[in-house]
Formats: C-alpha cells, sequence, structure tokens
C-alpha cells in the first residue's frame, strides 16, 4: 500500500488560513489502512481545525467526505454536486489522490493534507515500513524475494557495502542491510549460487529518471 | 461509602475505556469540555486483557494532538483505579478539577465569551 502520515496540524492550518469554509475529503483506500486519511482521520482533523478556528475567533464550516478512493474518476465524481460551494477543499488522500482531485476540479483549490511516504507494508499495528521503490523492473527473482533498491540504503546491485556491520546498515543501527537479508534469505533457499552471478549496471529509465511514468493496456481501453 | 466530590464532573459510562477513542476525547473538548480524564481499570486488570492499555496510548496521542491545536495536553489525563478505590476516585476528580481550574476555562468557551 502507499503509506502517509498526517501533516503537523500547524501547516495545515496556514494554508485554509484566510478561509472560512472547507471541505475535507478522505480516501477509502491505503492511507485508510496506515491511518492517514481515512473517514476516522478526516473526523479527528475537522474537530482539530474546528477547534483551532474557534479558539482563535475565526470560524470555519467544515464538510467531511470520504471516497472509496481519490486515484479514479468515477468516485471524484460524487464530490461533482456540493464541491463548488466551498472555497478550498483538503484532500487527505496520497499525493495521487489530491493532483487527480485537482486535476477533475479545475475551479476548485484542492490542498493534501498528508505527506505520502512510501510504497510499504504494516509491520504490526501501527508500524509501517518500505518494501518497493516503483523502480519499474523488478529484480526480486534474482535477489531471494528481498529488493536491493528498496531494502539497501544504497540500492547497490552487488552488495553488501563497506558499511554493513553485524546485520545493519552504517546509516543506523535501527536499519538492516538489506543485502544481509537477501543472502541469509538465499542462503535459507539453497539458492546462494544466485548470490556469485553479477547483476549488471542497473537501466534507470524505467525508474523516474526516465520522466513521469505511463501504463497503457490498449485492449482495456473504451 | 457516600464521598464527595466535586459536582462538575460529569461521568459518561463505557463498558470499557479501550472504547475511547482519539474522537472522542476530541468531541468533548469541542463541544466546550474544560478537562477531561479517563478512569481505567488498574493496569494488568483489564477484563479486556488491553483495554486500558489502548486508553493509556490513545490519551497521550490526543494530549499531543491538543497541544498542537493550543488547547493543552494537560487539560486531559490517563488514570487507573479499581471499583474497590472509591476514596482514590474523590481524589481523582478533586486532583483534576483543581488542575483545571488553575488552567482557566478551555479556549473555545472563553474565545465564545468575549463580547
Amino acid at each position: 500500500m502507499i503509506v502517509a502520515e498526517r501533516k503537523p496540524l500547524e501547516q495545515i492550518s496556514s494554508m485554509i488560513e484566510s478561509n472560512s469554509n472547507v471541505l475535507i475529503v478522505g480516501c477509502g483506500e491505503c492511507v485508510t489502512v496506515c491511518s492517514a486519511g481515512g473517514k476516522k482521520e478526516v473526523e479527528i482533523l475537522a474537530s482539530a481545525i474546528n477547534m483551532l478556528r474557534s479558539k482563535e475567533g475565526k470560524p470555519i464550516e467544515i464538510r467531511q467526505e470520504t471516497l472509496e478512493r481519490q486515484c479514479d474518476a468515477e468516485y471524484l465524481e460524487q464530490l461533482r454536486g456540493f464541491i463548488g460551494e466551498y472555497e478550498v477543499v483538503i484532500s487527505m488522500a496520497c499525493g495521487a489522490g489530491v493532483q487527480f482531485m485537482a486535476e477533475k476540479y479545475k475551479n476548485s483549490l484542492v490542498l493534501p493534507a498528508l505527506n505520502t511516504k512510501f510504497i510499504g507494508v504494516t509491520e504490526e499495528q501501527g508500524v509501517w515500513s518500505e518494501r518497493c521503490h516503483a523502480c519499474g523492473d523488478c529484480k526480486l527473482h534474482l535477489t531471494g524475494g528481498v529488493c536491493p533498491i528498496a531494502r539497501c540504503s544504497k540500492s547497490l546491485l552487488n552488495g553488501p557495502c563497506g558499511g554493513s556491520t553485524n546485520g545493519k546498515c552504517e546509516i543506523s543501527p535501527d536499519v538492516v542491510c538489506g543485502w544481509q537479508l537477501i543472502i541469509e534469505r538465499l542462503s535459507d533457499l539453497g539458492q546462494l549460487e544466485k548470490y556469485e552471478e553479477i547483476i549488471p549496471i542497473n537501466d534507470w529509465s524505467t525508474n523516474r529518471d526516465g520522466g513521469p511514468r505511463k501504463v497503457v493496456r490498449e485492449d482495456l481501453r473504451l | 461509602m457516600r464521598l464527595n466530590y466535586p459536582p462538575n464532573v460529569k461521568i459518561i459510562k463505557v463498558p470499557c475505556t479501550g472504547k475511547v477513542d482519539v474522537i472522542h476525547l476530541l468531541h468533548a473538548f469541542e463541544r466546550g469540555a474544560d478537562g477531561v480524564y479517563i478512569a481505567g481499570c488498574l493496569e494488568g486488570d483489564c477484563h479486556f486483557l488491553r483495554g486500558n492499555l489502548r486508553a493509556r496510548k490513545r490519551v497521550e496521542y490526543t494530549k499531543r494532538l491538543l497541544d498542537e491545536i493550543g488547547i493543552g495536553g494537560e487539560r486531559l489525563q490517563m488514570y487507573n483505579m479499581s471499583a474497590a478505590q472509591g476514596p482514590r476516585f474523590a481524589e481523582v476528580a478533586r486532583e483534576m478539577t483543581e488542575r483545571i481550574m488553575t488552567l482557566g476555562p478551555n479556549p473555545i468557551r472563553a474565545k465564545n465569551r468575549e463580547p
């Protein structure tokens, strides 16, 4: 899932300082699961903004909505009837949701309430960590199912580097060395010979280096 | 025991403090409460095992949120006591009332009261 975190309240409130009404829109997908921008978080943000503004003596009208998701036009369409009544819209979706809403509603000012962090997993309740960089050329079959791009701080394809100590990365003792994980996993799978194969220089054009990416499936287009 | 405690304390019963969520606490302040405290069972004594521990974590989170809002996290407090500790209940009610009296009214209400 895409993992995100709410921006500091101060930053959000400064974006809407001069507005007297606001529509807060949550997203029912990834950000609901990582407790950053679902229905519950919309309610909390609305309550916080309401209190903050009442305290300053500048009350604000707030409407709360949570869509199934904000990265698909048919769900965004549900806002069509009333979005125009609001001076400003705060989206609690990831960066994709915020942008797509702004694209669909050209006359509305759409602002982000979250910082989108990474593609990751729920390690345990309340703990999320990164697993994928969306590099566009998956190498997990070569590395025992542990990603060298996302899990190694330097994204080395033939690691580990000299900074790996006791299985930890040199950037922090809390960060596990990705290549340590790869070697352990390959040993467990009896595939350590794969470690001997040199992975060639990476073609980063499938990553962001090639510019904004797009997938087109002609067979699915209407 | 017929113990006395300040009459300004309004009691809201919940099945377990584990039921208390961040939004419930925020709504209380939003609607003008000057202070809120949660009286959970003693730690380790939760019938549902972790209800009171969850409540404590939510209270800690909400305190930080109240600080961010500018209402002040010190207006919210988690306490633990057993059903057999009547005197402790009354003591906590007095303690919290005193704390809130010192802090003054909820800034939201204070603002609304201004001419």
